[in-house]
């Protein structure tokens, strides 16, 4: 008979995961993790390779034959056409710094998280199959060759990076593990290996100019809309322009800003602020065919980023303007400052920003001519230009999130901070080592903000959510400002499931309550019409005062009476 | 002087007179480390690793969550609390496991680890009558533990879904309510329905 263990024995199940090499350790492809497939009319409309239908989750993907070739020639090319990427090939020492820096990693605990074995997926593969110690000795080298299997762990692993470049920041060798995933994505696409959520919007951007395929006339109608709230706030109806030739400035937003809370709220502070600045000689347009400041292409391919952003200069040049302020918005920021002037050589009309309020003229943006709003609002705050009420927003106690693209991508801290400071009452910063060029992630960055990869959003939010939760403990902190439209659509998730006593809003949302118009009526809501709070208080403490007034009036008439 | 006379009564009596609650307090340490370590062993290697040695909770928020979460637990249930009491420290826990790479087995597998751990806290007291019969009874509320964080479990996942439908409708539904492209049933009987398809001709 068989001996049989002991009743603790049995009940004892071992839940360790298995000790093997990570190599030998496939992914596995489990709903809440990976993201939908990109359809085949999405490739139609921009000529994406491969289009069929196809998911993740399917045995065959459905790759061409000769999927393997056209991967490694795609590798070859860019090693030759990159030299960062062959540098970032060759030169990681696997130190491990990066390693604990990634918001995946730190949520999951998944290793293929560390930035450094994400980028050795790749890394391996360009061991075993360019280079000769790789591929003589194979894995003792630390290579290996392309298969189906490693090709699908490189498309679950690149969609679970959202190009942050917190682990960058670490790297003893200045390794940007962010570009590592641009290139791997890159060679996914090459074989028709997208996500949904990042083809549809860049079909939609491409087609109709922006994410959601809105057409003009409805983006149009929105504004208007927001105009409209605006009136019923303020007791002003502001006209903003659109599309209209010989104005100096172009605003561009991202279409969140137009479509989806919390951002529409920022899109009416900007709306407001236009306003208020037109009697001190601001000139500026809204236009519907530049309608987007976001670009998905930037999470597809350098050259689809650069298809997508054509529309910026091209508007410019059309309507004659002078130079561009963009939206608050993260991944636009780095496109614009980091790529836009060597995409295209900016057209001819455009000239160095000069803020026409306070002629500040915005040096560090003389090649491509584009300046972030929240330098503009926090040179007008500086010079004096702007009436503020901070105390509208009194019933926040604000933290700020600095955005990666923002922040990492440009070093871009202060002036949000600035602007804050003097827009509200109550700010607490979250602690150093989650803010600034070390802020953690959203967690759903460069085209992973889709709902179905909600379980791996929500691991990658953790870190950002923790240090959330210490100023809502500490502080009271009811409100989480950033300035990037995927950061309000996303942070709000992160906050109802990890801090749900923390709202999300745009730093343009509080300008926009603090900021006091001319002739406005007293305002007793905020943008999101939401009655303040000491309302109903003052409402009260005057039908007080009044009773009091007919009551001394007719004790008044009394005693004349009386008398 | 009191405090000394306190301390030299403590010294002298022997373990098996003190209360349950009173050992696993005092061994407290011992068993949330072997707690701790216990769910550390679900984790790959390499995880373990980092998740044991980093210290600070913003840089390790896993480690922080699940070890704030398991002392709340363990003090609530040695002193008796009511589910009321122990779900925010449950909760902790569970909302980080309820979004990794587990089954919903494998996530909340740690609470049974407890009883072993106790056990073997207890051990040399365990023939005391009273000892034994009040472990019983924790071990009763060890399995009730287990079901509260089945309820902790789907209340994080049915989150999880509502998120995600929450998502879908900000994104489509009031977009086309805000710009006028929808005939809504008005809310109150007699009102005019407002149905302006302008923005589709």
């Amino acid at each position: 008979m068989a001996k049989v263990g002991s009743p603790e024995e049995l009940a004892r199940i071992d839940y360790s995961p298995p000790k093997k090499s990570w190599m030998d350790i496939p992914p596995e492809f489990r709903e809440g993790r990976w993201c939908y497939g990109s359809k085949a009319k999405d490739h139609a409309v921009v000529g994406l390779p491969n289009p069929r239908a196809w998911s993740p989750a399917d045995e065959d993907w459905k790759l061409p034959d000769n999927w393997k070739e056209i991967f490694l020639e795609g590798m070859r090319e860019r090693l030759h056409k990159y030299r960062s990427f062959q540098l970032f090939m060759d030169i990681c020492v696997r130190c491990g710094a990066c390693a604990d820096k990634c918001h995946f990693f730190i949520g999951s605990g998944d290793p293929k998280n560390m930035p450094v074995l994400r980028a050795e997926l790749l890394r391996s593969i360009y061991r075993g199959e360019f280079t000769t110690a790789g591929k003589i000795m194979g894995k003792l080298a630390g290579g290996r060759k392309l298969t189906y299997d490693v090709f699908k762990e490189l498309f679950y692993y690149f969609f679970q990076c959202t190009e942050c470049r917190r682990c960058s920041l670490f790297c003893p060798y200045g390794i940007d593990t962010a570009e590592v995933t641009m290139i791997g994505r890159e060679l996914l696409n090459l074989l028709g290996c997208n996500i949904d959520w990042i083809t549809g919007p860049v079909a939609n951007c491409y087609r109709t100019g922006n994410h959601l395929g809105i057409q003009p006339h409805a983006y149009h109608s929105m504004l208007e809309f927001f105009c409209e709230e605006i009136e019923e706030i303020t007791g002003i109806l502001p006209e903003p322009s659109f599309n209209r030739k010989g104005a100096e400035i172009l605003f561009i937003t991202p279409s969140g800003d137009v479509f989806a809370d919390p951002g529409t709220f920022t899109a009416m502070g900007y709306i407001m602020l236009f306003h208020y600045l037109e009697g001190l000689g601001l000139d500026l347009t809204w236009s519907t065919y530049a309608s987007e400041g976001g670009n998905f292409g930037f999470f597809t391919s350098h050259e689809m980023a650069k298809r997508l952003n054509a529309k910026m200069y091209a508007e410019a040049e059309r309507l004659g303007v002078k130079f561009i302020i963009g939206g608050e918005c993260g991944h636009m920021w780095r496109v614009c400052n980091q790529y836009m002037d060597t995409f295209w050589e900016p057209p001819k009309s455009l000239e160095t920003p000069v803020s026409p309020i306070t002629g500040t003229r915005f040096e560090h943006a003389k090649e491509h001519k584009m300046i972030h709003i929240c330098e503009f609002t926090a040179d007008l705050i500086k010079h004096g230009k702007l009436n503020l009420d901070p105390s509208r927003n009194d019933p926040y106690r604000v933290t700020f999130h600095d955005s990666c693209n923002t922040a990492r991508g440009m070093g871009f801290f202060e002036e949000p901070r600035y602007v804050l400071e003097n827009i509200v009452n109550h700010f607490h910063e979250m602690p150093e080592s989650t803010i600034r060029e070390q802020t953690f992630c959203c967690g759903s960055g460069s085209g992973l903000n889709t709902d179905e990869f909600m379980d791996m959003r929500m691991r990658g939010a953790l870190p950002r959510a923790n240090a959330v939760q210490y100023v809502h403990d500490r502080h009271d902190v009811n409100l989480l400002s950033c300035i990037c439209a995927i950061d309000r659509a996303t942070l709000t998730t992160l906050t109802e499931y990890w801090v749900p006593d923390v709202e999300v809003s745009g730093v343009h949302e509080l300008l926009g309550n603090a900021l006091i118009l001319e002739g406005e009526k007293k305002r007793t809501m905020n943008l999101r019409g939401e009655e303040f709070p000491w309302v109903e208080e003052e409402e009260e403490e005057e039908v007080e005062e009044a009773a009091e007034e007919v009551a001394d009036e007719e004790a008044a008439g009394k005693a004349e009476g009386e008398e | 002087m009191m405090t000394i006379v306190f301390q030299l009564a403590r010294a002298l009596v022997p373990d098996s007179f003190m209360s349950l609650e009173k050992i696993l307090q005092d061994k407290k340490p011992t068993i949330l480390q072997g707690w701790f370590e216990a769910i550390l062993e679900t984790y790959p290697t390499d995880t373990r690793r980092f998740l044991k040695n980093k210290k600070d909770r913003f840089k390790n928020p896993v480690a922080h969550e699940i070890s704030q979460g398991m002392e709340g637990i363990f003090d609530q249930v040695i002193s008796g609390g009511s589910p009321d009491e122990i779900s925010p420290f449950l909760e902790r826990v569970v909302k980080v496991r309820a979004v990794q790479d587990f089954t919903p087995s494998k996530a909340l597998a740690f609470i049974f680890e407890l009883k072993s751990l106790v056990r073997a806290a207890l051990a040399a007291n365990l023939k005391e009558p009273q000892i034994h019969e009040d472990l019983l009874s924790l071990e009763r509320k060890i399995d009730e533990l287990g079901l509260l964080s089945l309820d902790l479990y789907m209340k994080c996942r049915e989150k999880i879904y509502e998120l995600r439908v929450n998502e879908v409708k900000n994104r489509v539904g009031r977009l086309l309510e805000r710009a006028n492209m929808i005939c809504g049933i008005p809310e109150r009987e007699g009102d005019p329905e407002v149905c302006t398809t302008d923005n589709l001709t």
